[in-house]
């Protein structure tokens, strides 16, 4: 019984090389299957996303598990695995195990905690339980792994700020206003990275946009995207006194918005505040406008700042991560140990032991008077109903069990008997 | 009996006060859950001593400079309770907490004794004034408080490289709002103890208004604090400027309070 995953990621391949090896959804079916049919893998799990694909197996033998889903996997896309081999990579038992935790909590993602990865195995993991493919290890596995993943979420900070421009734009926007549902925004110029922008606050829920543009065509078409309004170049700064964000990326190269404009806008504005940010380059807003109260001004360099330094701290944070992770591999390391038949069987014989000594401590108590000769029957009465009861399933568990089902067996066992409790697995939903 | 209460309340918001500055540096949830206990244990306990002191003297307790302090605290933490539960604007006990146990411990130095009233006060109009008074201070308190928060967050976003408490403070807009809100409280409470203050006056001296110091420093901070209104919406100002005319008006109102008290002096001193 080992676990073993293969994959590649980010890392390790192209883009080429991912797409080669992904498993679309509508082939994820015949993964499954096919992995399934490969000799001694008796559970398994694909997670296919655009960064990674990954094949977490437990496998029944002893040995090469690694080379077997290799080569299904490249018979199963039609490469030669001399073309796969250093893309690839395989962890086994404890390192399979940290890895896993380490992909769920983002610690091995391209953008350092982010948060898609964790849905993205659920996905993975539920699209495998309906095809009946994990069985006792993986479904512990990947259990701890998401309360592990919820874990590192809310004991660091790892998520906390925004890694790109636009969400580094749009948490800004929360500081300045209290509710972005009721603000509106403006594109001054529709550059592609003013575009991005947009799409961002349009889903973080901005309730309107309008786009203006020197060519008032190029407007109508973006304006048409965003279902929003085009508005005339010419009249930008009267639209402006209505808008509470604006990006701007005209691509002029000068200023197009002055400080003697912004001054006037406040106050005609009544001094409403006002989000600008200034993603073209050349810069098109006076960067004095930022002097003038309740005008907010950012540039691309100052957003790109935020961003840097929310990197940083982000990786600060992983070590804490990684701390949490060694944790939940030993507990899991642990619970994986238990599912081997010896200690389990003196367990549970341990287990029987008390409770039987427990319950003739309180006969005895309660028949005092008792003659010697009759305590030693009754204790004999009990050890024997008790060695009888128990010792089908304990000759059960000695016997070679088929290695395929040995864990599931022992898993049961230790459910029937209460070793285990549904608690000790971690789930939190 | 009230003094123990009052002893108690004083060492809970000495813990709870040491917990929100805590938190300012420790972002942990019990810290501000604790610190928001050790605060409403103390509330309790301050207006049991409060009360029980009513009893004891058979007159509204806020008849020396003590219970005045006292009561001034006592009143802020009911608007920052009121606050937090209708806003739940985290920091805001980090920024008020201490400033009440600055108040109380001052008012813990100060006589404490229940001395026959000066028959000059002995008059329904003490109750109505006083609380007038305190509630009206009590909302400029917590207002110039959300006004350094907004000053600081302010700074944090202009400086275009935000850090430090810039995650945990409320957004800009809501401290404005707020501000304003409080402003709005506790206008009228002044200009109610200003119009109750004159009519007692009349009652006891004859007349409505004498220019005493402490009189002409109410009159100032009224005035500073209905500039606030008038530049609002007269002139739509906002944000930074309305939350350095709270905090001056703040200043004012503390130096009506103690100032007087301590530095000028005057009839309106009445131990």
């Amino acid at each position: 019984m080992n676990i073993i995953v293969v994959g590649l990621n980010h890392r390790t391949a192209d883009i080429e090389m991912r797409e080669s090896l992904a498993f679309p959804g509508e082939r994820l079916a015949e993964g499954l299957e096919g992995l399934l049919s490969t000799e001694e893998i008796s559970e398994g799990i694909i997670l296919s996303t655009c960064n990674r694909v990954e094949i977490y197996s437990v496998t029944s033998g002893v040995s090469d598990g690694g080379r077997r889903i290799k080569t299904f996997l490249s018979a199963f896309h039609g490469i030669p695995l001399e073309k796969l081999e250093s893309a690839l990579y395989t962890y086994e038992r404890e390192d399979a195990v940290r890895h896993v935790f380490r992909v769920a909590s983002s610690l091995d993602s391209m953008v350092l905690g982010e948060p898609q990865i964790l849905g993205q195995l659920k996905d993975a993991y539920s699209k495998a339980l309906a095809m009946k493919t994990t069985g006792v290890i993986l479904n512990r596995l990947v259990k701890k792994a998401i309360s592990v993943a919820k874990k590192v979420r809310t004991e660091t900070r790892i998520a906390e700020n925004a890694v790109s421009v636009s969400y580094a734009a749009v948490e800004l926007a929360k500081k300045i206003f209290e509710d972005i549902h009721t603000k509106t925004a403006m594109l001054l110029g529709a550059g592609d990275m003013a575009e991005l922008a947009a799409r961002h606050l349009l889903k973080s829920g901005v309730k309107a946009i309008t786009v203006t543009n020197r060519t008032y065509e190029r407007a109508v078409d973006l304006s048409a995207e965003f279902k929003g309004r085009a508005v005339r170049w010419e009249d930008f700064l009267k639209e402006m006194l209505y808008t509470d964000i604006v990006i701007c990326s005209t691509g002029a190269s000068g200023y197009v918005f002055t400080d003697e404009q912004a001054r006037r806008l406040m106050k005609e504005r009544r001094n409403k505040p006002i989000f600008i940010i200034d993603i073209s380059v050349p810069r098109n807003i006076d960067p004095a406008v930022n002097e003038i109260d309740n005008i907010y001004l950012y540039d691309i360099d100052d957003l790109q700042g935020i961003v840097d330094s929310n990197v940083l701290e982000r990786k600060n944070e992983a070590e804490a991560a990684e701390g949490i992770v060694e944790k939940a591999v030993e507990t899991f390391l642990v619970w994986e140990r238990s599912l081997e038949a010896v200690p389990t069987i003196v367990e549970i014989r341990n287990r029987a032991e008390v409770i039987r000594r427990e319950e003739l401590e309180k006969i005895i108590n309660k028949l005092n008077g008792m003659s010697e000769k009759e305590k030693k029957m009754v204790e004999t009465l009990t050890a024997s109903i008790v060695n009888k009861i128990l010792h089908p399933s304990l000759a059960m568990l000695k016997e070679e069990i088929d290695p395929e089902n040995r864990a599931t067996y022992i898993y049961l066992v230790r459910r029937l008997f209460g070793l285990d409790s549904e608690e000790d697995i971690g789930e939190d939903n | 009996m009230d003094i123990t209460f009052y002893w108690i309340t004083l060492s809970l918001y000495f813990i709870s006060a040491l917990l929100s500055i805590a938190y300012i540096f420790r972002r942990e949830g019990i810290l501000f859950k604790g610190s928001l206990a050790f605060t409403a244990f103390g509330f309790f306990t301050h207006t049991l001593s409060i009360v029980i002191r009513f009893y004891e003297s058979s007159q509204i307790p806020i008849t020396n400079f003590h219970e005045a302090v006292s009561f001034f605290s006592w009143c802020i933490i009911l608007i920052f309770f009121s606050l937090e539960y209708r806003y739940r604007i985290g920091l805001l006990g980090s920024f008020i907490l201490p400033f009440v146990l600055i108040l109380l411990l001052s008012s813990s130095a100060l006589p404490s004794e229940i001395k026959p009233l000066n028959p000059l006060l002995r008059s329904y109009w003490l109750g109505i004034h006083t609380v007038f008074i305190f509630l009206g201070n009590a909302a400029f308190a917590l207002a110039s408080g959300i006004g350094i928060m907004y000053l600081i967050q302010e700074k944090y976003v202009k400086s275009r490289h935000p850090g430090g408490l810039f995650e945990r403070l409320p957004s800009l807009q809501i401290l404005d709002e707020v501000n304003y809100r409080l402003i709005t409280l506790g206008f009228p409470f002044l200009t109610l103890a200003i119009i109750s203050g004159a009519l007692w006056a009349e009652e006891v001296w004859g007349s409505y208004w004498r220019w005493d110091p402490k009189e002409v420093w109410a009159l100032i901070t009224w005035f500073i604090y209905a500039l606030v209104f008038h530049v609002r919406l007269v002139s739509g100002w906002r944000g930074k400027k309305a939350a350095v005319l709270s905090i001056i008006g703040f200043a004012s109102v503390l130096f009506t309070f103690f100032g007087i008290r301590f530095l000028i002096k005057g009839i309106h001193i009445f131990e």
